[in-house]
């Protein structure tokens, strides 16, 4: 195994695009090295991005947008006086993952690539409308983050290709984001579902609404029908059950240890409305 | 054993002191089962089969063997020749194929080879050197469809003399017992309910894998360190499947990480000796977690049948109960004892169990905190529940008006002695808790729970050194804070303070056989063991002070730590504390010790009840457990913070049972969730804080009155906790774990 530590994201993508075998970047490593240990996926090559500069950094950008630096761990985004303040549901999303300790080292770049589709901060980050900025052998692109997993596992990210920052688009004003999933504990857990819901509102009518789902499917959905089912409406009773009812019509998920099909399907339509309600709350400007 | 000695005021007894082996564990200075190392050592590795049946048809080993950092590996023939008895009776047989498999791989996880190599990745990177050719055979990991006459034979000829003619071979032993006519009592019913339930396997989830250091040389002598309930049990399997002599193989246990039965059985052991033996260096073995998961012993699923029926006025006629038992690819899962524990808290006029120990395609059962009682509890008490809800009568009262007490003929046979299962139920209906009002969307559960509770063999020394102070070595590992409880039981004899009390937990060459720890058996074998132990040494003490007095023995007697005239004629003489008399043992007759052996029989069986308040999410099916209260019997709480953990651990891991924890086996036969994030056990989150009261019935057959308390605790959990869900969510749950999903079905089910 073959272990580097580039200092700049160019050279990263360099080592990456001449590496032979299995390559992974290493930020907090709390898949990658579960992944070693556990004898899941042993790398060939192993890039650690963490010691490149500016990689922990957190800023907010004039136009009221934030750029997070891909090492930048849950614990930084909790700890972070603004941006939870801002983007509520993100940050909590980020937060659910692992334990305290996994919160020193995990980040949102390392759950979006390790392709699982019931990675927490993802269903988030989509309904959020947060793009990741990928640096790779032609230069740089900005690329949805709903458009970065392809499959459990997969990514759309080309050989040589590395994610090289995180934008959150500004918060701007009566809007709120939400994230819920369904774990049978409290805690330590992996999503049997997830959902993420961002609003924005003009008086007590919804004028945007991004909704997505996780771990229904075998990626994180961004569902269209969800946010037509509530766009236009006040978050009343009909319009709860027709998101509800939008939401599980999404799902196409599969039995496993952590959850059957019926078990999804109805638990996302549940999510959806308890989440859409925490959006809609926050876009108010209530605590929720 | 009968005993004239009772003792009812105590000093020590009863006090909660600081435990002897607390700075070293909050320091990491306790050296558990891997944190040993010796010169030279090796570490090994061992290959697991990926198959849940498949007969080994080849397995080459050379290419392990020719590399560089393998010393030596080992496959069944480096072990010994042990006969194959059917049932129990062929033991040692069941732990070696367990160990390292023969002809057939018998679960996923089953070890099939072994390597020691100079490092831990090196051993680990060497075992794809080997190459295993496999002849995959069809699997079954249900009790029920190991039954089925269709079912796989996983090994003929494992049937004991207990089954009846006809059953598959996959059932091994058979039990049957009971009293008076079950049909006559159910015609005298007013309702009788029948009900079918099941319950998956869960495992102990102990926090530290198994671990051990072998070393085995080719004179047969040995040494082993590791992580056990009992290094006795130990020493004498891996002797016995190492061909050597038991007493050439000496045997430390490791602190450890706990063991809830699951440690009282070997399984790296044995192979980490013969590994020893063929490199002829010493060689470690640390179990991953999903080692522990696929290959140690988690506890039997269970199918079961209850029948009861009831009076108006709640009195029980008859009760009937089938407990079907898979117990992994070899005999032992714990029907019988799954069938004797069922209907253990009540005085019945008729009673039938059947109990069946049925093999299938999964790892050897290990035993679990009173193994095999909380399943058939989790049966009987829900339908008891469900009679109670359906005849509209309060379930404590019901289970008062039924209540075994002394002198009431046990469903398993004997008659008791004095039991304290009245006294919790009294305690249960007084307590707050079962008056507080409930919220909407939550049920209450009650339960009570029986385990036997064992005495064993136990052997235990004490010695005393000059300057007055005490060191006590015991054999039984301390799984439970018993050092603590052995210090405060000798403190009481020898009238010393607890702290002068040294307690270690000996290993196989300094002291007699000692049982495992298990059974609950340590506070009550090992403690009467060391009251008897510390009186002999007061014997010995009251020797000298007769003799420096210049008086007979019998006239001296021991008081508060010091030997006293035993009355105004014996003489006039100040107090002679115990220091005095030690001072100068060396010349007024040589050291001064106590010793106790024997296999005590007065365990005292132990009763608990269950209240427990619940809440389910009806979208969702999700359970918040919100109020748990322990009731249960103690005898004497020796160290009573230690009890009231025993109470709250029980309850804890019988949450885990109830909700979440099972195993999980894919259409493969394979292990699906192997690590704790999938085996979902409880966090400190999901758990309330759980409420305990001890009762103390003193145990006739303990000096101090103890009965054990390790086990009662986790068998009313799951009913309890099954009857607050169904009472929350409206919906009779009859399948463990209520997980969300099961529970949401059942509500949808339900309309």
């Amino acid at each position: 195994m073959n272990y580097h530590s580039p200092a700049s994201f160019a050279e990263a993508s360099a080592l990456a695009a001449n590496a032979t075998g299995i390559t992974r970047f290493l930020a907090g490593g709390t898949d990658v090295l579960v992944q070693l240990r556990s004898e899941l996926v042993t790398p060939d090559t192993l890039i650690d991005i963490k010691k490149i500069n500016g990689v922990h950094d957190i800023t907010r950008n004039a136009d009221g947008s934030w750029t997070l630096g891909v090492a930048t761990t849950g614990a930084e985004m909790s700890e972070h006086p603004e941006l939870g303040k801002d983007w509520p549901g993100v940050v909590e999303a980020m937060d659910l993952i692992g334990s305290t300790q996994v919160q020193g080292r995990a980040t949102l770049t390392g759950n979006l690539c390790n392709g699982s589709p019931a990675a927490d901060s993802v269903p988030a980050m989509v309904a959020a409308g947060v793009t990741v900025t990928v640096t790779g052998p032609d230069g740089m692109r900005e690329v949805a983050v709903e458009d970065i997993p392809t499959g459990p596992g997969k990514t759309s990210l080309t050989k040589g290709e590395v994610v090289s920052a995180v934008n959150i688009p500004a918060r701007g004003d009566n809007a709120g984001d939400a994230y819920l999933r369904f774990i049978p504990r409290t805690e330590m857990d992996i999503a049997v579902v997830g959902v993420g819901v961002d609003l924005r509102l003009d008086g007590d009518t919804i004028t945007e609404a991004r909704v997505a789902l996780g771990a229904v499917a075998p990626t994180v959905l961004l569902v269209e029908d969800c946010a037509k089912a509530i766009l236009g409406s006040t978050l009343d009773d009909a319009a709860l059950d027709a998101l509800a009812a939008a939401a599980s019509a999404a799902c196409n998920p599969i039995d496993d240890k952590r959850g059957t099909i019926e078990f999804r399907t109805e638990v996302a339509g549940v999510l959806a409305k308890r989440a859409a309600k925490i959006a809609y709350a926050r876009a108010k400007g209530e605590n929720a | 054993m009968a005993l004239d000695d009772r003792k009812s005021d105590f000093t020590f007894v009863g006090t909660r002191p600081n435990r002897p082996d607390g700075l070293d564990k909050v320091t990491g200075r306790a050296k558990f089962g891997a944190d040993i190392s010796a010169p030279g050592m090796l570490h090994g590795a061992v290959l697991r089969s990926p198959h849940a049946h498949a007969r080994i048809v080849k397995i080459d080993t050379s290419k392990a063997e020719a590399h560089k950092d393998v010393k030596a590996v080992v496959t069944r023939a480096d072990f010994a020749e042990v006969p194959f008895k059917p049932g129990l009776e062929g033991e040692f047989w069941n732990v070696l194929e367990n160990v390292m498999a023969g002809e057939k791989a018998l679960y996923d996880g089953h070890a099939v080879a072994a390597i020691a190599a100079s490092s831990a990745l090196a051993a680990r990177d060497a075992l794809k050197l080997i190459e295993v050719e496999y002849d995959v055979l069809s699997h079954v990991t249900d009790v029920d469809k190991a039954m089925a006459p269709d079912a796989p034979v996983i090994r003929e000829g494992a049937a004991d003399y207990s089954v009846p003619e006809g059953m598959h071979p996959n059932v091994v032993r058979y039990h049957e017992s009971g009293h008076g006519d079950v049909e006559a009592g159910f015609s005298e019913a007013d309702l009788v309910t029948e009900d079918s339930f099941v319950t998956e396997a869960t495992h102990q989830g102990y926090i530290e894998p198994h671990a051990c250091l072998g070393m085995l040389g080719n004179d047969g002598k040995g040494e082993l360190w590791c992580t056990t309930q009992g290094h006795w049990i130990a020493q004498k399997t891996c002797a016995a499947l190492l061909g050597i002599e038991t007493s050439q193989l000496r045997v430390t246990a490791s602190e450890i990480g706990g063991g809830f039965g699951g440690k009282t059985t070997v399984f790296i052991e044995p192979v980490a000796l013969a590994l020893s033996r063929k490199a002829n260096r010493p060689v470690k073995i640390v179990m991953t977690r999903s080692e522990v998961f696929r290959a140690t012993g988690p506890t039997s699923s269970a199918s079961m049948d209850i029948k009861i029926g009831m009076k108006k006025d709640g009195t029980i006629t008859a009760a009937q109960g089938v407990f079907r038992l898979q117990g992994g690819a070899f005999p032992g899962a714990p029907g019988d004892m799954t069938a004797m524990c069922a209907f253990a808290p009540y005085n019945l006029t008729n009673v039938k169990q059947i109990g069946y120990d049925v093999m299938s395609n999964r790892p050897k059962q290990a035993a679990y905190r009173a193994p095999g009682a909380p399943m058939g509890a989790f049966a009987v008490e829900s339908v008891i529940d469900e009679l109670c809800n359906k005849l509209g009568l309060d379930p404590v009262d019901v289970r008062l008006k039924n209540a075994a007490h002394e002198g009431t003929k046990a469903s398993y046979g004997p008659t008791y002695e004095r039991i304290g299962l009245v006294e919790t139920l009294e305690a249960a209906k007084a307590h707050p808790h079962y008056t507080a009002p409930l919220k909407p969307g939550q049920g209450r559960g009650i339960s009570c729970g029986f385990w036997f509770n064992h005495g064993g063999e136990t052997s235990v020394s004490l010695a005393l050194s000059e300057d007055g102070s005490a060191q006590l070595m015991v054999g039984t590992p301390d799984i439970g804070g018993s050092r603590a409880s052995m210090a405060l039981m000798a403190a009481e004899v020898l009238g010393i303070p607890y702290e002068n009390i040294r307690v270690t937990v000996a290993d196989t060459a300094s002291l007699g056989y000692n049982d495992v720890s298990h059974g609950s058996r340590v506070t009550y074998a090992s403690g009467l063991a060391t009251i008897k132990a510390a009186k002999h040494a007061v014997e010995r003490l009251c020797e000298r002070a007769a003799t420096k007095w210049g008086i007979p023995t019998d006239a001296v007697k021991w008081e508060d730590g010091c030997a006293v005239p035993s009355g105004p004629n014996a003489g006039d003489f100040d107090p002679m504390p115990l220091a005095d008399i030690t001072a100068d043992m060396g010349s007024t007759g040589g050291p001064i010790s106590g010793h106790f052996e024997a296999t005590p029989e007065g365990a005292g069986v132990s009763f608990g009840t269950h209240i427990v308040d619940a809440e389910v999410d009806p979208e969702t099916g999700k359970t918040c457990v919100t109020r748990y209260t322990v009731i249960q019997d103690a005898g004497k709480a020796i160290h009573p913070t230690y009890v009231e953990g025993q109470y709250q651990g029980g309850a804890a891991q019988g949450i885990g049972w109830a909700l979440n924890e099972e195993y999980v086996y894919g259409e493969d036969g394979r292990l699906q969730n192997s690590i704790f994030l999938d085996y979902r056990i409880p966090v400190a989150s999901d758990l309330p804080m759980i409420d305990t009261v001890i009762v103390e019935v003193p145990n006739p057959g303990h000096p101090f009155g103890v009965r054990g308390v390790g086990e009662t605790g986790i068998v009313p959990p799951l009913a309890a906790i099954a009857n607050a869900v169904s009472n929350a969510a409206g919906v009779r749950m009859k399948q463990l774990p209520m997980s969300p999903p099961r529970i949401l079905a059942a509500l949808k089910g339900n309309g």
